[in-house]
This record gives C-alpha cells, structure tokens and sequence, in this order.
C-alpha cells in the first residue's frame, strides 16, 4: 500500500498546513517562554509533528482521542483553537481548562471527542480502552487512539492495558512516541529490547513499527489500524521512532543528549521533509507553500495576541467545577 | 420480572423478587443487590465490572450472583486482576456517559487503582469539565479475622480528595437508598461497604425507587446527654452503647454520618450543639480518619457549645492483626464505646 493512493493532493497539503501550524505555534511558544513571557513550564513539539498530525487527521471527528504533552498537532486538528491552547498555557479563563490546568495538560474537549491527559503517563491507556468498550457496548463503530512515550512503556499499566485491550477486541489504536529519551534517560538505559512494537505480539495483538517523522507513514498506520479496528479486529500497537529535539520541558538544556544524535534527526526533520516531498512531487511548488507558511504565521500571531489580550480567572471562582451537576 | 422461586434461606440475593410488602426484611448484602438489580434493568448505561463477579460465581461475595444470566456478559464483565487498568477503562466508559459499578473484591485492594482514582477520575471534572459518572463499590471492614489486607477502611484517603464522594451505609436499606444515589450521581462515588454487615444485618428495605440522598446524615437515635457520630458498622456498636447508657440513666444520641464526603455538617453541628459532649467513632485507624475532620469541625464552629472535649475512638495506627485477641485489641466496639461514652458523660 502506498500513502499516495489514500491521499490526494490537497490532503497533503493539509497535512503540511498542519505541521507547520503545529511547528510555527512551537517556535511561537518557545520564544515566548524564553522572553519570560510564559506562566509556569511547557512542553516542546519540536520532532513529533508528524506523529500528531498524522495519526489525528487519519480519524473521524466522532473517534475520541487522547493526546499527551507532545501531541499539540493531535489537539489543533480535533478543533482546539489556537487561541484556546495558548489561553491554556497563559492560564487563561478562556484557555481549555479555564486555569484550571497546566501548560497542554488538561485539554480534554468532549464536543471535540478529546480526552484530557494527566502527568501520569500511561494513564491514558486505560483511559481510551474505557472510551472503546463504550464503542463495543453501544456498538457503534468509532475507535479511540491515545498516545504515550517510550518512557510510559516501562509502567506496568502499559501491560495491562494492552493485555485487556487486546482480550477485549477492543477499537483501540496505541501510538508509542519512542523519542530516545524519557527525560534524561535514554532508550538503552530503559529497556533490554528497544523495539516496544515488537510486545504487541505476546498480547496477541497487532504491532507496527513506522518512521515518526514522516507524516504520511503515520497516516497510513493509523489509516490501516483505525480500518481494521473499525472491522472488529481488535487493537493495534504502533511504535513511531523519533527524536525529542529539544529538552523535556522548556527548562530543561538536554545537554545530556549527543550532539551527533541532534544532527542525524535534524536531517530527518519531519516539516521540512514533508515540505521538500511535496515540491519533489510537485504537489505544489515554491510560492504555495510559501503561501501557507505565511497563512500560518499570522494565524498563529493572531491567536497568541487574542490569547494574551483575554482575562485571567477570576479567583472567586477558584472552587468551582469540582463536581458535575454543581 | 425475573423471579428466582423458592429458595431455603433469604439472604441470598438471587431470591430477590419484585416486593409488595413494605414490611419485608432484607440483609445487607441483599439489599445491595437489589439496588445494583434495579438500576440495572432502569438504566442501560449501568454495567459492572469486576474481578471474578460474571457468570454463577456471582463475585467473591456473590452480589451478583445471577446477574450475568439476567443482564448478558456484556453488561457484568470479569476482569483480568488488573485494579489500575480496569478502573481507569472505567473512567474512560463513564466520560463516554456509561455508568460503570466496578467491584474491588475487597476494598484493601483498592490501593492498587489509586492513581486512576485520585489523579484520573478525581481531577477531571475540575480540569477540563470531563464528568466520571462511576462507582465503586468496595468491600472494607473487619472484625472477621481476616488479616491486613482484608480489613481495612481506606476511606480517609478518598476524603481527603477533591473530586471524590464517599458514602458508608450502616443499615440494608440506606445500602440501597445510597448505592442507588451514587450510580445516578454524575461524579465518581466509592461505595464503602461493611462486610461485618453484609449477612448478620437484616432490616426493612423499601421496595421499589428508593433514594437515600449523599450528603445527608441520619439521626438514628435522639438522646439529650452526649452523642455520638459514627458510620457504618460502628452505628450498631454505638447504638447497642447507647442501650446499656440508658439503663444507667445516660441519655446518648447517636449520628450515622452515611456520606463522608460531602459530609452533613450541620447535622454534625446540630447534635454538638444539642448535647455539648461528642464522641466520635470509626473502626478506621484514629490517626488522620474522617473523626480527626469531624473534631475539628465541631472545635471550630460549635466551640461555644462544647461541655467536655471531643473525644474520638477508632482502630489503633498499626496494620490491622489476624489473631482474634490482638484483632479485638485494634478495633473499637461496643463495651469500648460504653465506657468513653459513659466517662464523657460525667465529666
């Protein structure tokens, strides 16, 4: 299977769209923090675009999905306004949470099928498994998909998600983000074998391994995984190896990381592959996605200024929404 | 209806039949049933969830023995012993709008699912507005010999989580009227049972929609001299206390808290104020319980009204002992009760 025959043209160049609202929001983000104009930490994407992207746009808005901090491309494409995730990172009333929630933590949306995620990695494993047996028990044929990282792979939770899912046929789609690194520990430091797709296989269920940083990969992984869910077959493993390109969070130098490492994934850049394929291609050419680049930038602009404009929350409302129905 | 004929004894839950006579007699455990029954056939977003409680097994307790052939495996669903995983898949049923009743086979093992409790299903309405519409229901208590890691009351940790409701039913028919309002409330609801209960308590159950609200104490005796607040299988210590108090001429109220969280703060500080002298009981350990919450409320806004100290008396802080002597030594009880009761009295 080719992507090229599951995608035409304009998909691809929404997909590169995408990307690189997801990419110029990041370097956005990351100046802003830089210049102290952040509140608290945050979590860069630099690297993961196109797992985001591409696993996200490979579902239907009535799937549910549960992204994790390195997913903003996942959250953008679900409906999450621009404007609505910086309102989140700047602890704005208008943010996803309403500053109730830190940084990309906390961006659950139910009108948008999303489901806010917690520090505690892989907790939104299980999460999504409940959302598939909702699936299965009101047979309805959507599938839920959530990610995690290498790091979360090492919980035992990781294990008994992927054992029930899997006992349970359950339309469940697992995305590890392998990025070498869980914080400042790297992959060999984690795990005797570094392959986590290859588990599937011992859960008796379906496992892939594809390239993370080219966006058309994870589209058809997902594709194939979301169809074969869809179909009753029950749960799929993907593994997309990548690399965390800069630190953890925004604090954090990674000095620990070889220099060589950044330089071999810095020649794998998921945007600027995408963008060179696309022109390689001829997809679309030079002032096209110059075009776009600059669509992005000034929605990106924009939605910072809105998000920086809004109001902060009122305190007196700092007890509410504890309980539903409240 | 489903009718399960003639059975030799009443307590099995199974015999449960669509009853007529409001003067019928339920156990504990049977009243438990009954309401996971009910909701059930009200309800197809209600499902159960639990290690071992499928089939004719029915649930180490056997609750819901016979569900399965009634409801159909994919509403009453065994898991793999996996507590953090398939509390968490709960989660993930209940903010799809499905009402998961998921079974901890005792409630010592509940500490295995804590994370999905307390940082999953607890924060998410806060956070993002996600309601977690589930209940657990867990087993808990002791007095049965049945060692540390079938005795306990874990209920503090849960009370001290926002997010969380916590009820602890004393009687058969508040073990209805609550689990019925906790699978109906739109929050995550830990059902603490009382296994001492579950077959040596029978009592009037009404049939039928039975609604017992959380939040709201019951008064469950009036007296005048001293009271005493407690929950779950400690009511029918302090209330068997307060017997033998009155032949001494000792009048004591005594306050079932039912909910722990939110707890009935004015019905804790009606009775303080009514009778000046509060001992408050649990059979968790005493150290940080629920009474240490209810103490310092009444020292905080009843004060004025206070005789004598708040007393409290629950388990001792150490891990719950097997052996009956030591066991007897942990836990409070009646005779332990009558005579904290009955020195507060004359101080």
């Amino acid at each position: 299977m080719t992507t090229s025959r599951l995608l035409t043209n304009q998909q691809r160049l929404e997909l590169f769209y995408w990307m690189l609202l997801t990419r110029i929001f990041d370097e956005t983000m990351v100046n802003l923090w830089k210049q102290g104009r952040g509140v608290g930490g945050t979590f860069s994407q630099r690297g993961h675009e196109a797992i985001s992207v591409g696993a996200a746009y490979a579902l239907g808005p009535e799937d549910v999905i549960a992204p994790m901090h390195r997913d903003l491309g996942a959250y953008l494409l679900r409906g999450l306004t621009p404007a609505r995730v910086f309102g989140n990172l700047l602890g704005r009333a208008d943010g996803v949470s309403r500053g109730r929630d830190a940084n990309l933590h906390g961006m659950g949306d139910l009108r948008h099928n999303i489901i806010g995620f917690i520090s505690h990695l892989p907790h939104s494993l299980p999460v999504a498994l409940g959302a598939a047996m909702s699936f299965i028990y009101r047979n309805e044929p959507r599938v839920a998909l959530t990610f995690t990282g290498d790091g979360a792979s090492s919980a035992g939770l990781f294990h008994e998600t992927l054992n029930m899912a899997s006992l349970w046929n359950a339309p469940l789609i697992v995305i590890v983000e392998n990025n070498q690194y869980a914080y400042s520990t790297p992959l060999h430091q984690q795990m005797k074998v570094p392959d986590i797709a290859r588990r599937a296989e011992i859960y008796g269920m379906a496992g892939v391994t594809v390239d993370g940083n080219d966006v058309e990969a994870v589209y058809a992984a997902v594709h194939a995984a979301a169809t074969r869910a869809r179909g009753g077959s029950g749960p799929t493993l993907i593994e997309a190896k990548t690399m965390r390109m800069l630190g953890h969070a925004i604090h954090d130098g990674a000095e620990y990381v070889p220099k060589e490492l950044l330089e071999y994934w810095e020649g794998r850049d998921p945007v600027k592959r995408y963008r060179q394929k696309l022109l390689d291609e001829g997809v679309a050419d030079e002032t096209e996605l110059t075009e776009i680049a600059q669509r992005v930038e000034v929605e990106i602009a924009d939605a910072l200024a809105q998000a920086e404009a809004s109001p902060l929350p009122d305190p007196a409302t700092v007890e509410q929404g504890v309980y539903a129905g409240e | 209806m489903k009718t399960a004929g003639a059975l030799p004894f009443t307590d099995d839950p199974n015999m449960l039949q669509s009853p007529t006579d409001v003067a019928r007699e339920l156990t504990y455990i049977a009243a438990i049933s009954e309401a996971l029954r009910e909701e059930m056939r009200r309800d197809p977003n209600v499902l159960l969830m639990g290690e071992d409680i499928a089939g004719e097994f029915g649930g180490a307790f056997k609750v819901t023995k016979g569900f399965e052939a009634e409801f159909g495996a994919r509403r009453v669903i065994n898991t793999p012993i996996a507590e953090l995983g398939f509390v968490a898949a709960a989660t993930g049923m209940a903010l799809m709008g499905l009402r998961p009743v998921v079974e901890m086979q005792f409630a010592d093992f509940i500490s295995s699912a804590f994370d999905s409790i307390v940082q999953f299903a607890a924060t998410t309405h806060y956070r993002w507005g996600g309601a977690v519409p589930w209940v657990i229901r867990a087993p808990a208590d002791g007095g049965l010999r049945a060692g540390p890691f079938h005795s306990q009351n874990p209920e503090a940790w849960f009370v001290h989580t926002p997010g969380l409701k916590v009820v602890a039913p004393a009687t058969p028919a508040d073990a209805k009227g609550l689990l019925i309002a906790a699978i109906r409330d739109d929050n995550p609801v830990i059902y603490f049972e009382s296994k001492p209960l579950y077959r040596s308590l029978k009592g009037h159950v009404p049939p039928g929609e039975y609604i017992v609200p959380l939040g709201k104490a019951n008064l469950a005796r009036v007296g005048a001299d001293l009271s005493i607040i407690t929950y779950g299988a400690m009511l029918h210590q302090a209330l068997a206390a307060a017997e033998r108090l009155a032949q001494e001429g000792v009048d004591a109220e005594v306050l079932d808290l039912r909910s722990l969280k939110p707890l009935d703060k004015e019905a804790i500080l009606a009775t303080a104020r009514k009778t000046g002298k509060v001992l408050v009981v649990h059979a968790a350990n005493k150290l940080a319980g629920v009474g240490a919450e209810v103490a310092a409320l009444i020292a905080e806004e009843a004060f004025e009204w206070l005789d004598a100290p708040v007393q409290r008396m629950g388990g001792l802080d150490t891990p719950i002992p097997f052996s009956p002597p030591l066991e007897d030594a942990y836990r409070p009880n009646a005779e332990k009760i009558y005579a904290a009761a009955r020195a507060l009295a004359a101080y």
